[in-house]
């Protein structure tokens, strides 16, 4: 471990705060936009379908670092609009991360039987009834890995935020490059764990929402299955 | 039982369904009386689920008409023409018809007691508290009274398909639909649910149309049998002469094979 030590870990924790309102903000995004675009993708109304589908493939089709270029440095020449570094960030990261999470709720909506629907619909209930008091609660058992999967790849994606200035880890460590040159590898190790800290405190939330879920349906949670399983 | 004068409660009037070029019901037309208990009995694949589904309103009519009360179920009026029912038409006559499935199709994100007052609350407007109590009172008849809070996945089939009973009446319906309710049970919970079945016809004003191939069920509650082959009904009669003088030797048949099987 290098003298410096200290200072350097406590300069690269600086950035933590911006790293996790960059996640938390990014999350919160995917979530309210992977669950109107997964049900827009299953609308009756094929505009609706058609513009989903094009959000979808827009985003997952296209690199994240031009998204985020686009939004920050072409949106204020095209139309003067300045965006703050981290709020175009968090846009970005939910943008994209929605794309493929709208796959996921579309996917677990589509895994509720059948059954379960004509059981709701032969007592009456209406569409709209269906979807939420009967199919979303039991597809939301199924979305929990996969989504928990995709938090933790958009909590690394944050490090993207770096390429605008936001002061996350990353940018915290590169501002140290200059004085630090020879403790580059103790840098990187210490982003490394920072991340790897905060992808166990994902998964360990995901587990604990996944089992309440699945006690809530009557159902044994799946358990042993080492930090969320792989994707 | 059964008056032909009386306007019929559910009425099929040349009812044709296909499945691509699969011609399920070729012209099946019917009357069911109110508080008529009628029993479809046939080959598997004849068309019997379907024609309940019909009036479930989980498939459409190809062609023809089915009327609930008088009132058409496949069709509405619309500037003086029939014209196929929409979404809107259809949930308004819903309500009237309840159905029970061979697999229960219990809700598995609600308690019993939630699975049986969900819809009463939502879609009757009935308050928690009314909805509660009917529940309960309902659960007492289906003999499930200390399970209210329950999961279901923690019920037997048997228990649980008393629950589905429990469900679908606490609707009020004026029609229910019974496709083969205990096919998916063990046997020994066959004969509790039958007889709160026998139970629920002999006390209530419903209209019945069930599927079944428990024959003894059937000749003990039924009004009338239909025997089906091919969507289309080859004999109708009353359970005692149906079951004892059959006319046509398919149903003939189809007794003999239905009684070796069990
Ligand atoms: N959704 C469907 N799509 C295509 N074919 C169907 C569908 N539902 C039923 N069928 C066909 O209709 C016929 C009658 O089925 P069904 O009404 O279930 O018969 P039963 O209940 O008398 O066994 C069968 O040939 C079946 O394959
Ligand atoms: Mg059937």
């Amino acid at each position: 471990m290098p003298d410096n030590a200290n200072r350097i870990v406590s300069t690269i924790l600086e950035g933590l705060p911006f790293t996790v309102i960059a996640a938390v903000g990014g999350i919160a995004l995917t979530i309210v936009l992977s669950l109107a675009a997964g049900l827009a993708l299953l609308s009756r109304s094929r505009a609706v379908r058609v513009i989903a589908r094009v959000y979808v493939e827009g985003l997952r089709g296209t690199s994240e670092v031009v998204q985020l270029f686009w939004l920050y440095f072409a949106l204020p020449a095209l139309v003067g609009l300045q965006l703050v570094p981290l709020y175009a960030g968090i846009l970005v990261l939910g943008l994209n991360h929605g794309a493929y999470g709208a796959e996921i709720v579309r996917g677990a909506v589509r895994a509720v039987p059948r059954s379960q629907v004509e059981g709701a619909l032969a007592l009456s209930f209406t569409p709209a009834q269906r979807m939420r008091r009967v199919v979303l609660p039991q597809a939301f058992v199924e979305m929990l890995p996969p989504f928990g999967n995709l938090f933790i790849q958009l909590l690394k994606s944050t490090a993207l935020l770096s390429f605008i200035q936001v002061t996350e880890i990353v940018q915290r460590g590169e501002q140290l490059r200059p004085t630090h040159g020879a403790d580059l590898p103790f840098i990187y190790v210490v982003e490394l764990l920072l991340y790897l800290v905060l992808a166990l405190v994902i998964t360990a939330v995901m587990r604990l929402l996944e089992r309440a879920a699945c006690r809530r349906i009557g159902r044994e949670p799946v358990r042993n299955r080492f930090l969320g399983g792989v994707g | 039982m059964s008056n032909q004068s009386d306007p019929p409660m559910i009425r099929f009037d040349n009812v044709v369904k296909r499945f691509g070029d699969n011609t399920v019901l070729d012209g099946f037309t019917c009357r069911m009386a109110p508080g008529e208990f009628v029993t479809l009995i046939g080959p598997s694949g004849s068309g019997k689920t379907t024609i309940l589904r019909l009036v479930m309103t989980l498939e459409r009519v190809t062609d023809g008409l089915i009327e609930i009360d008088g009132s058409p179920l496949s069709h509405m009026h619309r500037g003086g023409k029939l014209v196929p029912a929409d979404e809107k038409h259809l949930a308004g006559v819903r309500t009237r018809i309840g159905m029970v499935f061979q697999q229960f199709n219990l809700f598995p994100n609600m308690t019993v007691l939630r699975n049986i007052t969900e819809a009463p609350v939502r879609v009757l407007g009935l308050t928690p508290a009314e909805a509660d109590e009917r529940a309960r009172d309902l659960l007492d008849l289906v003999g499930l009274a200390d399970k209210a809070d329950e999961h279901p996945s923690r019920l037997s089939g048997g228990q649980q398909q008393r629950v589905a009973i429990a469900r679908a009446l606490a609707m009020r319906p004026d029609v229910l639909l019974l496709d083969e309710v205990t096919s998916a049970l063990d046997p020994e919970l066959v004969a509790g649910v039958l007889g709160l079945l026998g139970h629920i016809a002999d006390t209530t004003d419903i209209t019945f149309l069930c599927v079944t191939h428990e024959m003894g069920f059937a000749r003990d509650v039924s009004d009338r049998v239909l025997m089906f082959d091919h969507g289309r009904v080859i004999e109708d009669a009353p359970p005692e002469r149906l079951f004892t003088d059959p006319r046509e030797e398919r149903t003939r048949e189809f007794l003999q094979a239905v009684v070796g099987r069990t």
